[in-house]
């Protein structure tokens, strides 16, 4: 009965999977053939119902919906960070088209549940005022305009979306070529002619030269409301506070990664007689990959700080989010990350991005890609532009 | 909600001082406990003696985060989400990075399955000592046919070790995916219970012990309701999803809605909402679009969410520049704050470096210091490296700020005695502190070769510039 065991063994096999499986075993069914199977099978029978039983028990419908309300949990901030004005009209003693304003936020960053924040970031572009070294997915944007600071910017504005221009005065770094002033103010004056929207204007980082740069360039630019970038504890300072205050602009508050540090220097800006709307602050921005979580922190904290009612943090944030391009995620050549014309630019993106949820108000990017993105998110954000998506079937109708 | 106290811990504790944690008395254990440096199982008699059992549950209960933290999947691969008791990072730390699963559709040829599942697997990308990869499988029944999903969930199952999402809002092709053998007992997590199904997915939810999402894009009243039901039919593994619109206002109401949820569980205690959140970047492919613009796009969108407390996500491009920078990002936000920036300033060696061997200078911040260090190592290059105390910032930075300056490095040479280790006078700073370069000749009297902009590129610099031509 060689073949009756085989049937045997294929029966029990079958059962113990069914037992397994918690599935009904239609009993029935089985040709309950010789004894020896019955007293195989029973045990495992009865184990079977047992489970089934305890299966049915489990699949009871349960009753209704439970109805449930929800109340938002709300904060009341005592603060308000103060705004400050980027460029001023004919009316108001400048020559800019455009003015935009930053800051003033009275909660989070786009938590619009809680209340409207007045302002939407604003993005600048870089433009520096003689050919300098830039990576090649940044490089082949303005290569053909890099000889001419005035040409540079009207691209930036006119081709690329810039809201600002950020022109840097790295000419006139003494290790670099040590241009006169006098000399690098030109720049200032092209670019100004050259485009209608608000500038900043940066020096080259030299401690001892900036100061006198860029209060040379506060008289230059007088009456337009630009944005001197930037001083430092280490630097005279005060006199860049002077001829900012003579001259209607605002200054940008540099300190290298520490609450504490930027709390010290705005302190010491609004001892100066600076008003908070005349001072944007800069936490130093450290990219994606490298850092970029103490910069995400910095800003959180800063702006909850203001908030909250710390007069020495109500000043909007800048983020140099262009640093992106420092990492070499974003240029390098590696065929596994995918091409660097897509990855170089997201990096600088996402970098931007998630420092726009942390609290930046304004931000300094070089890719054009960034700047139509970080727009459309911000208008988003918003609430600009109705949705059409139907979501309630994405599952089945996503392409 | 009151955040127990260091007391309130305390007092579930033996209070014997036996040190068997490895701190120094219980009190101690008990502040470490609060920073989640411990879990209540760190404390190896409350683990051992029978009598501190209801000390031990009391313990539990009294610091379960205020987000209930979710298992899927089950073995080495599991992933926890969730578990988060903070609104913001710098409060204390976020535990449980955010999840990242990657789609796979039922329509799809089961090549094409098996090729996106070995992609997502196969995705992994080292960083500073962590290894960058996804974590599951969302298999979609865009069929909404239970045996092709049935076959799609198999291909998935087979080509790919990672947990699953099943995602169908029909409950009976949930159901044949379910009895497979080999997801019977894999804890995936289901996808998703709505108003309208969630009878029958709590149902499936308990018979399998699988965490369950309760998809609600309508108002939080509906969800929290959705969420309450599910729980008090025996499912606690809950995952919240509010519907994910990725444009327009809709965008805006998303992740206002992602706070929202995120508030109520932790500063108001709304235990209905204390679940993790789900959001679905992969949503912006709803209306078509192609490559490279909708996988950028899905990109940055779920960066976005990442930084607004989504603790898992479901994404749809496999392009590896956005996996890349999203991945990145996830470790940069999940980083311990309370981590020093820095390391130690001074002379490190590489290799067997002799008298005649390349004297290179960083900072020592530490992505810097690491990102260096590891690409020398790799390299294989034999040298000493100078680690300059520009108080934690990278090189543009410190050069900007002034931090890495030439009394920085004139410091360091006379401190590391460097000039007794090589014969030579030579030091190579980074590319990105070049205008440095003059300052630091004439302070230091050392002559200075500007190196590359990056340090992978060390090697094929010394190859071509070490040892320099004599003039």
């Amino acid at each position: 009965m060689a073949g009756g065991n085989d049937d045997i063994n294929e029966l029990v096999k079958k059962v113990a999977d069914l037992v397994q499986k918690f599935e009904e075993i239609e009993i029935e069914n089985v040709e309950l053939s010789t004894e020896e199977l019955r007293i195989i099978i029973q045990p495992l029978v009865q184990t079977a119902i047992k489970r089934a039983e305890a299966a049915l028990k489990v699949e009871e419908k349960p009753p209704e919906l439970i109805k449930a309300t929800f109340t938002p949990y709300l904060e009341k901030f005592h603060g308000q960070i103060a705004e400050v004005q980027l460029g001023a009209t004919k009316s108001e003693g400048g020559t800019r088209g455009k003015t935009l304003k930053i800051g003033g936020e009275k909660t989070m960053p786009f938590y619009s549940f809680e209340a409207s924040n007045p302002n939407k970031p604003v993005f600048a572009m870089d433009v520096f005022d003689m050919p300098i070294t830039l990576t090649k997915p940044v490089k082949q944007m303005v290569e053909d305009v890099m000889h001419d600071p005035a040409e540079w910017a009207k691209k930036c504005v006119n081709k690329y979306g810039a809201q600002v221009v950020s022109l840097n005065l790295v000419s006139t770094d003494p290790l670099l070529e040590d241009r006169p002033i006098q000399q690098a103010m030109k720049s200032v004056e092209n670019v100004l002619q050259a485009v209608d929207v608000p500038i900043i204007i940066g020096g080259s980082g030299n401690p001892q030269k900036d100061p006198l740069v860029l209060s040379a360039a506060a008289e230059v630019a007088h009456g337009e409301k630009v944005v001197l970038n930037s001083v430092t504890i280490e630097m005279d300072y005060k006199r860049v506070v002077k001829a900012c205050k003579e001259h209607g602009h605002a200054l940008v508050s540099f300190t290298p990664m520490d609450v504490n540090n930027q709390k010290r220097l705005n302190r010491l800006l609004l001892d100066e007689g600076l008003p908070k709307n005349q001072i944007v602050q800069d936490p130093t921005t450290a990219a994606l990959g490298y850092g970029l979580e103490y910069a995400f922190s910095l800003e959180e904290r800063i702006k909850l700080a203001g908030l909250m009612g710390d007069e020495d943090l109500q000043m909007p944030i800048l983020a140099a989010a262009s640093n992106a391009w420092g990492a070499r995620e974003s240029w390098m050549k590696v065929e596994e990350w995918g091409p660097r014309e897509i990855r170089g630019p997201l990096w600088e993106t996402v970098t931007c991005v998630a420092l726009m949820m942390a609290g930046a108000d304004l931000f300094m990017i070089s890719h054009p890609a960034t700047i139509r993105v970080a727009k459309k998110l911000a208008d988003s954000l918003f609430g600009e532009g109705v949705c059409e998506q139907k979501i309630e079937n994405w599952i089945t109708s996503l392409k | 909600m009151a955040k127990p106290t260091l007391l309130d811990v305390y007092k579930y504790l033996p209070q014997t001082n036996c040190g068997e944690c490895g701190e120094v008395n219980c009190m101690s254990f008990a502040s470490k406990l609060l920073e989640r440096r411990y879990k209540p199982s760190d404390c190896p008699p409350l683990v051992k003696e029978s009598k501190y059992k209801d000390k031990m549950a009391a313990l539990t209960k009294l610091v379960a985060p205020p987000v209930r933290a979710v298992v899927i999947g089950k073995g080495k691969n599991a992933v926890t989400i969730g578990g988060k008791e903070v609104m913001y990072r710098h409060e204390l730390t976020l535990h449980n990075p955010t999840a990242i699963a990657v789609d796979v559709s039922d329509l799809d040829p089961p090549e094409l399955i098996e090729e996106r599942c070995k992609k997502i697997e196969g995705f992994k990308v080292i960083r500073i000592g962590d290894e960058l990869k996804l974590n599951l499988v969302a298999v979609r029944a865009a069929s909404a046919d239970p045996s092709r999903f049935e076959k799609a969930v198999e291909i998935a199952a087979k080509s790919c070790s990672y947990p699953m999402v099943l995602c169908s809002f029909d409950p009976t092709i949930l159901a044949a995916a379910l009895r497979k053998p080999e997801v019977a007992d894999s804890r995936p997590l289901l996808y998703a219970a709505t108003k309208d199904n969630w009878r029958e997915m709590v149902v499936l939810a308990r018979k399998y012990n699988c965490p369950i999402v309760a998809f609600e894009p309508g108002g939080l009243d509906e969800l929290k309701s959705l969420a309450l039901t599910i729980k008090a039919n025996g499912v606690e593994d809950i995952v919240l999803d509010p519907g994910t619109y990725t444009d327009g206002a809709g965008l805006r109401d998303t992740l206002n809605k992602f706070v929202m949820i995120r508030r109520a569980a932790i500063k108001a205690g709304d235990e209905g909402l204390g679940y993790p959140i789900l959001g679905v970047p992969a949503i912006t492919w709803l209306d078509g679009g192609e490559d490279p613009v909708k996988s950028y796009e899905e990109a940055y969108l779920a960066a976005v969410m990442m930084a607004r407390s989504a603790d898992i996500l479901i994404l749809h491009t496999l392009q590896p520049y956005a996996l890349l920078a999203l991945t990145t990002l996830r470790q940069n936000l999940y980083s311990d704050p309370r981590k020093p920036v820095a390391v130690e300033p001074g002379l490190r060696t590489f290799g067997r470096p002799s008298e005649d061997s390349p004297v290179l200078v960083t900072t020592n911040f530490a992505l810097t210091y690491y990102t260096v260090a590891n690409d020398i190592e790799s390299q294989g290059n034999n040298c000493y490296l100078l680690v300059a105390n520009t108080g934690g910032l990278a090189v543009e930075c410190s050069v900007a700020g002034g931090q890495f300056n030439a009394s920085v490095v004139k410091n360091l040479i006379d401190e590391t005695k460097i000039e007794t280790k090589v014969k030579h006078r030579i030091l190579i700073i980074p590319q990105l502190a070049a205008r440095l370069k003059g300052d630091i000749e004439d302070t230091t009297q050392w002559e200075v070769i500007v190196g590359p902009r990056d340090s992978s590129q060390i090697r094929d610099f010394l190859n071509k510039n070490w040892p320099p031509q004599k003039n």
